[in-house]
């Protein structure tokens, strides 16, 4: 597609995705939240991107980045968060509304014909999923511990300081 | 036709298999069979996991947050709540429709085609061409958008492009992806800018060009496997849908058209704000979503299909030349009055997708989407309605306020639960013509969700915890004895316990 003059992408993108009105779904847009209140210095690098859930036409959204990380809540998580590194995976998630981050790289891999930017995801754990709640307790604190990491991260955005905080 | 398969006789002494959930539809959808010993069908239902939340979910806010809070019922078409939910709440503020300001109105459209471009690219290209392309019975690791991506590059890349295009008209008009404040009572929020208009006018020819290319295909494909196409999963319904005063095709706003089976009126040009007047919910004991029916006929035959397929076939029309004579053509295929065919909804879709392409490219081209009056007043009401025509079909969106400008009360009828009786009508064709006395297996039963995802349910799941939605099927003997469990993990593993 054509660019959009005064729309330049910057080379790190921060994609939250979740319902801000289902519960723990919340915890991916409320980290942009908190990312988007951080100082200049840090933003002048950053885009933030938020979406109710992921689909095909997000892969576009990888074009021209240095770095990305997706945020997400998950109930898989066994900490307050885990922080992954990405590769393309053909996950069943293809078959419905909502992809996975790995799946959505697998299809830039597909129709980008070359590997996408270094991906990490940031699951932060999630309880309740209820259309019309706020976040559960739990969530909170995992929540304000996520958001520690992630000003941690965007502190220095270089790929193998990131791999280094992967999570064992 | 089916209808004695909604309920079978000696339900206790038959095998039960269960298909949950139905994946590539919106939302949480489960399937159950009832079989005998010889594996002939004697039920077949379609189970939607509906939440009726939604009218608490609103009610107690006050009426200006409704165009964004509604967003938040749906991650699949959530321009179409925003908009149903804004017309509702122009009539708070004293705005009918014929008053709202002409740049208004015009933005709002845009959104819409936006909205329903990419959400019809999303259906065709990502969740149903690999059924079509590959067949309905193939292996399932290729039914899915990396095989089509694999084995037809070029259209998936373009649908890829379509939905994108799509999301990019929603960004500029209303300033987000989501969440975004595009339309407010009596108007909207802001103007396109000339920057944004040229941005969108740089693609939309290749846009409307590939979508051609699209209805080319979906009408190759059909036409290539009739006479299959025209009775898979077929049930010759009522149709209802909004339509201009000329009769044409109407997304946005317009008066509600229902036809019977044959193509007669049974309604014509009535104002939705009386739709209390003429479509009543019924209630059944198996399910928690209600079946809709149009009072003039009664609940047995009073059930009537929205959507894609409905629009096409009630309207006189379409306003734009390709989209036009795609209509011309899909009407001519079929020796009825009216389209029947439940595969038809694919070819319908994607003419609308491209009858979108082309108004979009007529209305940036029109200066009132750059500026001048942009919102309306008028003295406060207490209740308005809003309806307009998703994606999926006629939404209504219902609500009464108090002196505080509380939502007291809020109804919505959304298009999926309009299509209720169909579906299940759907279903159990298909299992009594398809699957009836065969070995049940995982090919066989893609059938069922075939039929259904024609329809492209949306069940307002907007939530999306990783690893929530598994597919089980459990096969039980006649005694009811649990004989084989199959789970489909969100990796793609198949485990069987």
């Amino acid at each position: 597609m054509a660019t959009l003059s005064g729309f330049e992408l910057k080379p790190i993108l921060v994609f939250g995705y979740g319902n801000l009105s289902r519960g723990d779904d919340a915890l991916g847009p409320l980290l942009l939240e908190y990312i988007g209140q951080q100082a200049d210095a840090v933003l002048g690098s950053v885009d933030i991107l938020c979406d109710f859930q992921l689909q095909i036409e997000h892969a576009l959204d990888l074009e021209h980045r240095d770095l990305v990380l997706f945020a997400d809540a998950s109930v898989a998580c066994t900490q307050a968060f885990a922080f992954a590194e990405l590769s393309p995976v053909r996950d069943d998630s293809y078959t419905t509304h909502a992809m996975s981050p790995a799946a959505v790289l697998a299809v830039y891999q597909t129709i980008k014909k070359q590997p996408p930017p270094p991906c990490f995801l940031l699951s932060i754990k999630g309880e309740r999923f209820e259309l019309g709640e706020g976040l559960s307790v739990g969530a909170q604190g995992n929540l304000t511990a996520a958001c520690r990491f992630a000003q941690e991260l965007l502190a220095d955005v270089d790929v193998a300081a990131w791999r280094q905080l992967v999570s064992g | 036709m089916y209808e004695h398969l909604e309920t079978a006789e000696n339900r206790d002494s038959l095998k039960r298999v269960v298909v949950d959930p139905v994946s590539r539809v919106e939302g949480h959808g489960k399937d159950t069979l009832l079989l005998d010993a010889d594996n002939k069908i004697q039920q077949a239902r379609l189970h939607i996991v509906e939440f009726r939340g939604f009218e608490r979910f609103i009610q107690g806010r006050p009426y200006w947050e409704l165009p964004v809070l509604v967003q938040r019922l749906c991650g699949i078409c959530p321009v179409s709540h925003h908009l149903a939910a804004a017309k509702s709440i122009d009539q708070l503020v004293g705005v009918d429709p014929e008053n709202l300001p002409v740049s208004a109105e015009k933005l709002r459209r845009l959104l819409h085609f936006g909205q329903v471009l990419q959400s019809h690219a999303l259906h065709f290209f990502h969740l149903s061409s690999p059924d079509l392309l590959f067949g309905f019975e193939s292996a399932i690791g290729k039914r899915n958008i990396i095989g089509v991506l694999a084995d037809h590059p070029d259209i998936a890349v373009q649908g890829v492009t379509l939905r994108k295009y799509g999301q990019e008209v929603i960004r500029m008009v209303s300033g987000k992806r989501i969440h975004g404040t595009g339309a407010i009572a009596g108007g909207m929020n802001k103007a396109l800018s000339r920057a944004e208009r040229d941005y969108l006018l740089a693609d939309i020819d290749q846009i409307i060009k590939w979508a051609a290319v699209a209805v080319a295909l979906v009408k190759k494909v059909h036409c290539a496997n009739l006479p299959y196409y025209d009775e898979f999963a077929t049930i010759r319904s009522n149709y209802l849908g909004l339509v201009k005063a000329d009769g044409a095709l109407e997304l946005y706003h317009g008066g509600i058209r229902a036809s019977n089976a044959a193509g007669e009126s049974i309604m014509d040009h009535i104002d939705y704000c009386r739709y209390n007047e003429f479509i009543h919910e019924e209630v059944r004991s198996w399910t928690y979503m209600k079946f809709p029916y149009l009072l003039a006929l009664g609940k047995e035959n009073g059930s009537y299909r929205v959507g894609p397929l409905a629009r096409v076939n009630l309207c006189d029309f379409i306003s734009t030349p390709l989209a036009e004579a795609a209509r011309v053509e899909f009407k001519a295929h079929s020796p009825e009055a009216m389209v029947h065919s439940t595969l038809a909804f694919h070819w319908a879709r994607l003419i609308e997708a491209l009858h979108c392409a082309e108004s979009i490219k007529e209305l940036l081209h029109d200066a009132d989407l750059l500026g001048g009056e942009l919102v309306a007043q008028g003295e406060k009401r207490y209740e308005g309605i809003g309806v307009i025509e998703a994606p999926r079909g006629t939404l209504f969106h219902h609500y009464q306020v108090d002196e505080n400008d509380i939502v007291t009360k809020a109804n919505l009828i959304v298009s999926t639960t309009s299509n209720n009786s169909a579906m299940n009508e759907s279903v159990r064709q298909v299992a009594a013509e398809y699957l009836s006395g065969r070995e049940l297996t995982e090919p066989l039963l893609n059938n069922l969700e075939v039929a259904i995802r024609a329809y492209d349910p949306c069940l307002s799941c907007a939530t999306h915890a990783v690893g929530k939605m598994p597919l089980q099927l459990e096969l039980c003997d006649a005694e009811g004895t649990l004989l084989d469990t199959l789970i489909k993990h969100s990796d793609g593993n198949i485990e069987r316990i």
